[in-house]
C-alpha cells in the first residue's frame, strides 16, 4: 500500500514527502525559534530584551552606586540636578563622574534607570503572569462548558472591556489605595479578558475535533482534556498575546506611577523617576530623557518581538 | 436595518448595567474609607458608624445600589470632598475641553493614519513603507507622558524664538480671553437648557471662535492644542497607519484588482475606487475602537500640558484623594465609551450589508 503510493508519487513527478519533511524537522520547538529568528522584527526585539535582561541581572555591578543613595557628603563637587558629565567627553575632571546626571535628590541617575530596568521586567512579567492566569481559566472554562457559564463568564468580560483600559486601572487602584502591587494588580485585572478571549477561541476550535472525542474515549478525565488536550492548542496565541501584553503593562503601569497611584518614592521605577522631576523639564531635561528613553526601549522590545513571533508562526506569512 | 439597531441597543443594557454595578462596587470595596477620607485618619469607630449611618452605608448593598441607580438616573454622581461641587457641575465644565482635545487628537490620527497607511501599502517595500511601519512601531511604544514631555521641551525651549515655537501649557496665551458666546451674541437673559448647551459650546475655545468669527483667537487656541492633540493622537495614529497598510495590502492582492488592472485603469484609480472602498470598513471600527485609548490618555496629556479638561480633573482628584470625583468621571467616560462604541456599530451597518444580516 505504501510502497505503491510512493510509486504513484515518483509517476507523478511529485517529490516523496515523508522522508524529505523527515530530514527538514527539526522539532516543533526548535523549528519554531528557527522562524522566530528569520523575522527581523524578532530579533531586534530578542536583542533589545537581551540587553534589559542583562542590565537587570548585573545592575549591581553595572551601576556605581545604590539607586537610592544621596551622594550629598559621599562624594566631592557633586550638586543636584546636574546635566550628565562624562570624563571622556571633555567634562572637567574635578567635577564627579556621572553619565546621565544627577537627581533632584543628588542620586546617580544612571544608577536609578539601571535598576528601574528590574522593576519594569518584574512589573511585566508579575502582571501578565497573574493575568494570563487567571485569563485562561476563565476562557477555559467558559469554552468547555459552554452554554448558560460561557454566556455569563463572557458578558463579565465584555464588560471589562467596555472601559478605557487605563481609566478602569485608576479607579480599581484608587478603591484598593496607591501602591506599585495594588497597580499590578489593576493592570492585571484590566488585561483578564484579553487572554478569556484568546483562551476561549482556541477552546471553541478543537472542542468537536476527533482527537478530542477519541481521548475521552480512552477515558481521559475532563481536567485531563482540558489541560493534556486543549490547553497545549493555546500555548502559541498566548504566547503573541503575552509578549505584546508585556509591553501594555510596562506602560500602563509605569503611567499609574507617573500619575501618583503606582511605585512610591524612593523606589527607583522609570515612570515615577520622570513623574517626580517632569516639574524641572525646562532646567534638567536629562532627567525625563534618560528613563523616557529606557521605557521606550523596554516597551519597543516586547511589542518588536510579540509581532515577529506572531510574523513566525503565522502559516500564511511562511510561505 | 431596524431590527438590527433595535438588537445591538439592547445587548448594550446589561453591560450598561455591569457598568454601574462595577463602579458602585469599586466605590464601596473598603469599608469606613469614605469616612476616613472626609473626617481624617483619626476618625474613631462610633464616629465612623454614625456617618455611615448618615450616609446610608450601612443599609443593605442591594438597596444602596438601587439608591445609587436612582441618583445616577437622576444625575447625581456624588459631591467633590475637596471642592463640595457636585461632580456632575464639575463634568459639564471640563468637558468641552476634553472633547475639543479628543477630536483634534482623532482628526490628526485618522487623517494621517489613513493617509501614511495608503502611500505605505501602495508603495509597499519602497523607503517610505519601511520608515512607515518602523514609526508605527516606534509609535506604539512610546509613553504618552515620555512624548508629551519631550514635544513641550522641544517646542518650548530649543525652538524658542522660531516660527516653529508652540505654547506647552494652557489654552490661550495668558492676556487673552474669550467671551462665552452667551455674552458675545447678547443672549444674557437665556435659561434653562439652552443657555447650559451655549455655555457648554462656548467652552470649546476653537468652536466658540470659529462660531464668533474671533480668528486671532482661534489662531491662538489652536496653536495651544497642536502639541496635546499631537501626543494624544500618535498612538492611535500608528494603530490606524498599520491596519490601513494591511487592510489594503489584503485587498490589492484579490483578483479583481487585477482585473481593474487588466481594464487599463491608472494605479491611482484602481487604489482609489476599487481598493479604498473595500479596505476602509476595518478602519473604522479600529477608530472607534481608539476613542478608548483616547479618554485615558487624555488623563495623562492634559495633565502635562495644564489642559482643565476631565482628564486633569482625575489626575487632580487623584492627587488630592478626591476619588468620588474619579470614580464619578470614570462611571460617565465608560458610558460614553459604550454608547459611542454602538454608534461606531451602527455605522459599520451603514457602511458594510453584510453586518445588517448577521
Amino acid at each position: 500500500m505504501t510502497s505503491s503510493t510512493v510509486r504513484a508519487n515518483e509517476a507523478l513527478g511529485e517529490p516523496i514527502a515523508a522522508p524529505v519533511a523527515a530530514r527538514r524537522s527539526g522539532g516543533l520547538w526548535r523549528d519554531t525559534l528557527r522562524n522566530i529568528l528569520r523575522q527581523r522584527n524578532a530579533v531586534v526585539g530578542l536583542i533589545l530584551l537581551g540587553f534589559l535582561f542583562l542590565t537587570a541581572i548585573f545592575a549591581d555591578v553595572i551601576a556605581p552606586f545604590p539607586p537610592d543613595q544621596v551622594l550629598i557628603g559621599v562624594e566631592q563637587g557633586v550638586k543636584k540636578s546636574s546635566p550628565p558629565c562624562i570624563h571622556l567627553l571633555g567634562c572637567p575632571a574635578e567635577q564627579p563622574q556621572h553619565i546621565f546626571g544627577t537627581d533632584s535628590n543628588v542620586r546617580d541617575e544612571f544608577s536609578r534607570v539601571v535598576y528601574g530596568s528590574r522593576v519594569s521586567l518584574f512589573v511585566g512579567f508579575a502582571t501578565v503572569g497573574v493575568a494570563i492566569l487567571i485569563g485562561t481559566l476563565i476562557g477555559l472554562v467558559a469554552g468547555y462548558v459552554g452554554g448558560w457559564t460561557d454566556n455569563v463568564l463572557m458578558r463579565l468580560m465584555d464588560i471589562l472591556l467596555v472601559f478605557p483600559a487605563l481609566l478602569l486601572a485608576i479607579a480599581i487602584v484608587t478603591a484598593l489605595g496607591a501602591s506599585l502591587i495594588n497597580a499590578q494588580l489593576a493592570i492585571a485585572i484590566v488585561a483578564i479578558p484579553i487572554y478569556a478571549r484568546v483562551m476561549r477561541a482556541s477552546v471553541l476550535s478543537v472542542r468537536e475535533s476527533d482527537y478530542l472525542t477519541a481521548s475521552r474515549a480512552l477515558g481521559e478525565s475532563s481536567v485531563g482534556l482540558l489541560f493534556r488536550r486543549i490547553l497545549p492548542n493555546a500555548t502559541t496565541p498566548l504566547i503573541v498575546a503575552g509578549t505584546l501584553g508585556i509591553a501594555g503593562a510596562v506602560l500602563d503601569v509605569a503611567a499609574l506611577s507617573f500619575l501618583g497611584l503606582g511605585a512610591q518614592p524612593p523606589l527607583a521605577e522609570w515612570g515615577s523617576m520622570i513623574a517626580l522631576e517632569s516639574g524641572r523639564l525646562f532646567t534638567a531635561p536629562h532627567l525625563i530623557f534618560f528613563p523616557g528613553i529606557a521605557l521606550v526601549l523596554t516597551v519597543f522590545g516586547f511589542n518588536l518581538l510579540g509581532d515577529g513571533i506572531r510574523d513566525a508562526l503565522d502559516p500564511r506569512l511562511n510561505r | 436595518m431596524a431590527t438590527y439597531i433595535l438588537r445591538r441597543i439592547l445587548l448594550t443594557i446589561p453591560v450598561l448595567f455591569g457598568i454601574l454595578l462595577l463602579v458602585f462596587f469599586l466605590s464601596r470595596v473598603l469599608p469606613g474609607s469614605q469616612c476616613y477620607a472626609l473626617l481624617g485618619e483619626h476618625a474613631t469607630q462610633a464616629q465612623c458608624a454614625a456617618f455611615d449611618h448618615a450616609q446610608g452605608l450601612d443599609r443593605p448593598i442591594p438597596v444602596q445600589f438601587a439608591d445609587y441607580l436612582g441618583k445616577v438616573a437622576t444625575g447625581d454622581l456624588g459631591t467633590s470632598i475637596r471642592t463640595s461641587t457636585p461632580v456632575t457641575t464639575l463634568l459639564i465644565q471640563r468637558l468641552p475641553m476634553t472633547i475639543e482635545l479628543a477630536f483634534y487628537a482623532l482628526f490628526f490620527a485618522t487623517i494621517g493614519g489613513v493617509i501614511l497607511g495608503i502611500i505605505s501599502a501602495y508603495r509597499r517595500n519602497s523607503a517610505v513603507d519601511v520608515v512607515t511601519v518602523a514609526g508605527a512601531n516606534i509609535g506604539v511604544s512610546i509613553p504618552i507622558f515620555v512624548l508629551g514631555l519631550l514635544l513641550a521641551y522641544v517646542f518650548a525651549v530649543m525652538l524658542k524664538g522660531t516660527p516653529f515655537a508652540l505654547p506647552p501649557s494652557g489654552r490661550l496665551t495668558p492676556g487673552v480671553d474669550i467671551v462665552p458666546l452667551a455674552v458675545r451674541w447678547g443672549l444674557t437673559d437665556l435659561q434653562g437648557p439652552p443657555r447650559a448647551f451655549l455655555d457648554f459650546i462656548s467652552n470649546i475655545y476653537t468652536l466658540n471662535a470659529l462660531l464668533s468669527a474671533q480668528w486671532a483667537i482661534f489662531a491662538d487656541a489652536f496653536r495651544h492644542m497642536i502639541l496635546p492633540a499631537i501626543v494624544l493622537g500618535t498612538i492611535p495614529l500608528a494603530i490606524i497607519t498599520r491596519i490601513t497598510r494591511s487592510s489594503l495590502l489584503d485587498v490589492l492582492g484579490l483578483d479583481y484588482i487585477r482585473t481593474a488592472h487588466a481594464k487599463g485603469l491608472t494605479d491611482r484609480n484602481v487604489v482609489r475606487k476599487h481598493g479604498l472602498p473595500n479596505a476602509i470598513l476595518p478602519v473604522v471600527t479600529i477608530i472607534g475602537l481608539q476613542l478608548g485609548s483616547l479618554l485615558g490618555g487624555a488623563v495623562l496629556t492634559e495633565t502635562i500640558f495644564n489642559l482643565a479638561g476631565v482628564g486633569r480633573a482625575v489626575s487632580e482628584g487623584i492627587a488630592a484623594r478626591d476619588y468620588s470625583v474619579v470614580q464619578g468621571f470614570v462611571l460617565v467616560i465608560a458610558i460614553g465609551y459604550l454608547l459611542l462604541n454602538l454608534i461606531v456599530d451602527i455605522s459599520y451597518a451603514f457602511l458594510d450589508p453584510r453586518v445588517r444580516l448577521t
